[in-house]
């Protein structure tokens, strides 16, 4: 095998990675799109080089261009060398065996990237059978060292195991395995940690850290998450509509970024601590103020599978929310957040204790008399493209619930649409175009819009901006809050992000596998948690500042569980 | 690209965004071929359907002329270009006036099947609880049921077997119909289903929309994307029901009106002492109808599916051959 051979004399000598001049269009339905124009990229053995950029400037067509797994629609001019080997030109067989042994992938959702009918052994085992002639038993050893090298513990026991045993985490880290196990010169990471929660994020990243260090290996990391990339790059290349910004070390990046657009990117990224809604705040400002909602012992359970037990998906929370305030809810998936924020706009039913939203009892709510109540409430959900009908217009989307509550007649109606749109910085013309026609942030914008159209006193905002890039999420979250000052509506604000909630919310909650483990003032929650799962939760983000997040890294992994 | 996927064709007008000419648009290579040629098929067959009375030269039952009494089983002569059956009739005259019989069933079959199966797979999907159960039963009841069967009772249960032209028609008709209900029942419910839970019908529910307005606004016009699909899937499984029905003998009387199915059963003896035109034109035209209107629907399926949908392929971005080729001498020192 010629492939192998030659990466084992570059390992020493050359870059593992060279990328010149890459360029790649696609075949659409609208005529051919560039996606990546002109890309090089040189990395050397041992290096972690980041390539950042928003939603659609070319990073992942870049990296999956790199092992050769373009769409057929795709067409690439360039050279991408792996160890010497020209994967644009590859194809068939030559491009498997480059595939395992030279370079492997890391993909986004490690629940997806496996097979749920294989157990993990068998799946990585496949990968090093396929690469020359392996006894079963020895490919199942090697499955074996390949999961303890990535921390699985009792890999003996768990590679007979299947994915769906394994938590999220580890899943990543099987997937990590496999990638691992015929020893890559070089690794392509898709948003490796994407999909995760910030705690086990933090584990990942230790764990690729680990393997650079042991392993020499290099990594092409692809990320949007500038913490992320302080936390772990060398070295940065930020895309922007397929062609390459800029390109520098990371300390130099995040010190003094060069080119306009890194320097606005840098900005729009939210930092703990910075811009708190809370500052300054001490104590509750609730005084005389009318309760909203009151939860008092909540429980939510969901039924479980023939004869299995009930999932708790809230379990015993009592929280309150004031008139004008903006309450921060804050949880890793499966924490009960979204559960909650859904039951006080009765999308789910309330199965223990007590949750009042405008004095109404919403344990056994009738829709009918819920209703009246309903044009109180203002809802932003987290995906802005799946939140607009398709065939309506943006006018009568916002319209949608002035005509539901029948407030005035058409031309009112279009008058206060008008007004609704301008309120949120979209011109009164847009009311004409459907939703596809505008960009994500615009969508959430009008989102915004609709949800506030019957004056609600109460919005509940879930994870609003997750969808969004982070210039973008800057822009919705600035208005947001200029919203809320000026209509003073109160707003249970839902996010898995603390830079975000502690940008808009004064009072925070967080959340820990359905119950409330800690609340308070925002600036005081952020800055002096109480609660140990708190205090992992916010030693776990990576801050955007390469110095800051190596001294934040120390500091975690010097602390006791 | 999400957005221009599920934007659909850019043709604004309305012409642009009918189903059939937005699917020719966006075809390329064999799939075109394939639609090209189902729409070809289809077209003919409409247009003999309607032109019938100006096409053929004799009427469906027609046995005799000014000159006198047609001859039987007669070979294709310039009176009678594809011959004529046992019964005396002009063969290229029953072929041409049973597209008309095929086609008026289609229209019946569909439009009845259609609005029966659209509003109870919304209800079921939407409304679920006992309601839902009680129609998935019904409809996976009728599914069990071999559909031939089915339209064979169906026609003895309306007409007791024999019947006149409207008669013949709406027997045939409304047996597929019990059939096809099932058919877009389970399409709208799994639809429905699947829209229930997207966040666009939640925020209607969130402002407090009553069940009827998210129906009718929010999940109807979602929903019916693979309706054309599944009509001419369906309009093709229509034809060979009916002319099942015919060659089996639950059809319509040949002096009603044409029927393909009918005179292919006649043809049966005729097939054994060498008269094939009989059976080569009616069979023929079974074959080319179903063909057309499956090629047509399943053109639609692959164009509406853009991981299916094959495209053009890019043009070589900018510099190309200078930067591949020296990427190409490196490769080899």
């Amino acid at each position: 095998m010629s492939a192998a051979t030659g990466a084992d004399a570059d390992r020493t000598t050359g870059p593992v990675l060279d990328i010149r001049h890459l360029a790649v269009t696609f075949a659409t339905d609208a005529g051919d799109v560039a996606a990546v124009r002109d890309v090089s990229l040189s990395v050397a053995p041992g290096e972690v080089v980041a390539i950042v950029g928003e939603s659609g400037s070319g990073k992942t067509v870049t990296a999956r261009a790199v092992l050769g797994l373009l769409a057929e629609t795709a067409s690439s001019t360039g050279a991408v060398l792996v160890s010497g080997h020209n994967v644009v030109a590859l194809s068939g067989a030559d491009l498997r065996a480059l595939r395992g042994p030279d370079v492997a992938m890391v993909f986004q959702e490690p629940s997806t990237a496996l097979n749920p009918v294989y157990t993990v052994g068998w799946q990585i085992a496949e990968g090093i059978r396929a690469h020359g002639k392996v006894s079963r038993k020895e490919a199942r050893n090697r499955a074996i060292e390949a999961l303890r090298k990535v921390g699985i513990p009792d890999p003996e026991q768990r590679v007979d195991h299947y994915p769906h045993q394994f938590s999220g985490g580890q899943k990543q880290r099987v997937v990590i395995a496999s990638a691992l196990a015929l020893n890559p010169a070089l690794i392509v990471a898709d948003e490796p940690t994407t999909a995760l929660d910030v705690t086990v994020q933090a584990e990942i990243l230790d764990l690729l850290r680990d393997l650079r260090d042991t392993y020499n290996t290099a990594i092409v990391l692809i990320t949007h998450n500038m913490g992320v990339v302080a936390d772990l790059a060398d070295r940065v290349m930020v895309m922007y509509h397929g062609d390459v910004v800029e390109e520098a070390p990371v300390g130099e990046l995040f010190a003094r970024p060069r080119e306009r657009y890194t320097q606005d990117l840098l900005a729009a990224v939210p930092h703990l601590g910075r811009h708190s809604a809370s500052a300054g705040m001490t104590e509750r400002d609730r005084a005389g103020r009318e309760l909203l909602v009151e939860a008092d012992r909540l429980s939510i359970e969901f039924p479980g599978r023939l004869g299995a037990p009930g999932f708790k998906a809230v379990d015993g929370v009592s929280l309150s929310i004031a008139a004008g305030e903006v309450y921060g809810l804050v949880g890793e998936s499966g924490s009960g957040k979204t559960t909650i924020g859904r039951a006080i706009a009765g999308l789910n039913r309330v199965t223990g204790g007590s949750l009042k939203v405008f004095g109404y009892q919403m344990h056994g709510f009738h829709e009918r008399t819920f209703k009246p109540l309903r044009k109180e409430i203002g809802f932003v959900f987290q995906d802005p493209a799946a939140s607009f009908n398709p065939h309506l217009s943006i006018g009568d989307c916002v319209a949608e619930p002035l005509f539901v509550h029948r407030q005035g007649d058409a031309a009112a109606i279009r008058r206060r649409v008008a007004e609704l749109l301008e309120s949120v910085h979209l011109p009164a013309s847009y009311a004409g175009r459907f939703p596809h026609e505008l960009s994500g942030g615009q969508r959430q914008r009008v989102s915004l819009a609709r949800a506030l159209a019957l004056n609600p006193r109460l919005l509940i905002a879930d994870e609003p901006t997750s969808a969004l890039d982070v210039s973008v999420q800057a822009k919705v979250l600035e208005l947001f809050r200029e919203l809320q000052q000026q209509l003073g509506f109160a707003a249970l604000f839902i996010s898995h992000d603390l830079a975000v909630v502690d940008m808009l919310s004064h009072w925070v909650g967080v959340l820990l596998r359905g119950k409330l483990v800690e609340e308070g003032v925002g600036s005081r929650v952020m800055g002096d948690p109480q609660h140990p799962y708190t205090r992992r939760l916010i030693a776990s983000l990576p801050v955007p500042d390469p110095e800051e997040q190596a001294r934040r890294r120390e500091a975690l992994r010097g602390a006791p569980d | 690209m999400a957005t221009s996927t599920s934007a659909g064709p850019v043709g604004g007008s309305v012409w642009g965004r009918l189903p059939v000419v937005s699917h020719l648009r966006m075809s390329v290579g064999l799939q075109r071929g394939m639609l090209v040629a189902g729409v070809v098929l289809t077209a003919v067959f409409l247009f003999v359907a309607i032109f019938a009375p100006l096409l053929a030269p004799y009427g469906f039952a027609q046995t005799s002329d000014a000159a006198g009494p047609f001859p039987t089983q007669a070979p294709p002569s310039p009176q009678h270009p594809w011959g004529t059956t046992v019964g005396g009739f002009d063969v290229l005259s029953r072929t041409l006036w049973g597209a008309r019989t095929a086609a008026a069933v289609i229209v019946v079959a569909v439009v009845l099947s259609i609005f029966a199966g659209v509003v109870l797979g919304l209800l079921s999907g939407y409304l679920g609880g006992w309601l839902d159960r009680v129609l998935v039963v019904v409809a996976d009841a009728i599914y069990a049921f071999p559909s031939l069967l089915l339209a064979i009772v169906m026609s003895i249960v309306i007409s007791h077997g024999q019947s006149s032209l409207w008669g013949g028609i709406f027997a045939a008709a409304i047996s597929i119909t019990v059939v096809f209900i099932p058919q877009y029942f389970r399409v709208i419910r799994a639809e429905t289903i699947r829209l229930k839970a997207e966040p666009f019908v939640e925020s209607a529910m969130v402002i407090g929309a009553s069940s009827w307005r998210i129906m009718g606004r929010h999940i109807f016009r979602n929903a019916t994307r693979t309706l054309p699909l599944i009509f001419t899937l369906n309009a093709s499984e229509a034809v060979l029901t009916l002319a099942g029905l015919g060659f089996l003998g639950f059809g319509i009387e040949p002096t009603a009106a044409a029927e393909w199915g009918y005179d292919l059963n006649r043809a049966l003896s005729d097939a054994t002492s060498g008269i094939w035109w009989t059976g080569i034109y009616p069979g023929s035209a079974i074959v080319l109808t179903v063909m057309g209107l499956t090629l047509l629907g399943e053109s639609m399926n692959d164009l509406a599916d853009p991981r299916l949908r094959g495209r053009r392929r890019a043009k070589t971005p900018r510099h190309g051959t200078t930067a591949a080729g020296a990427a190409g001498k490196d490769a080899a020192a």
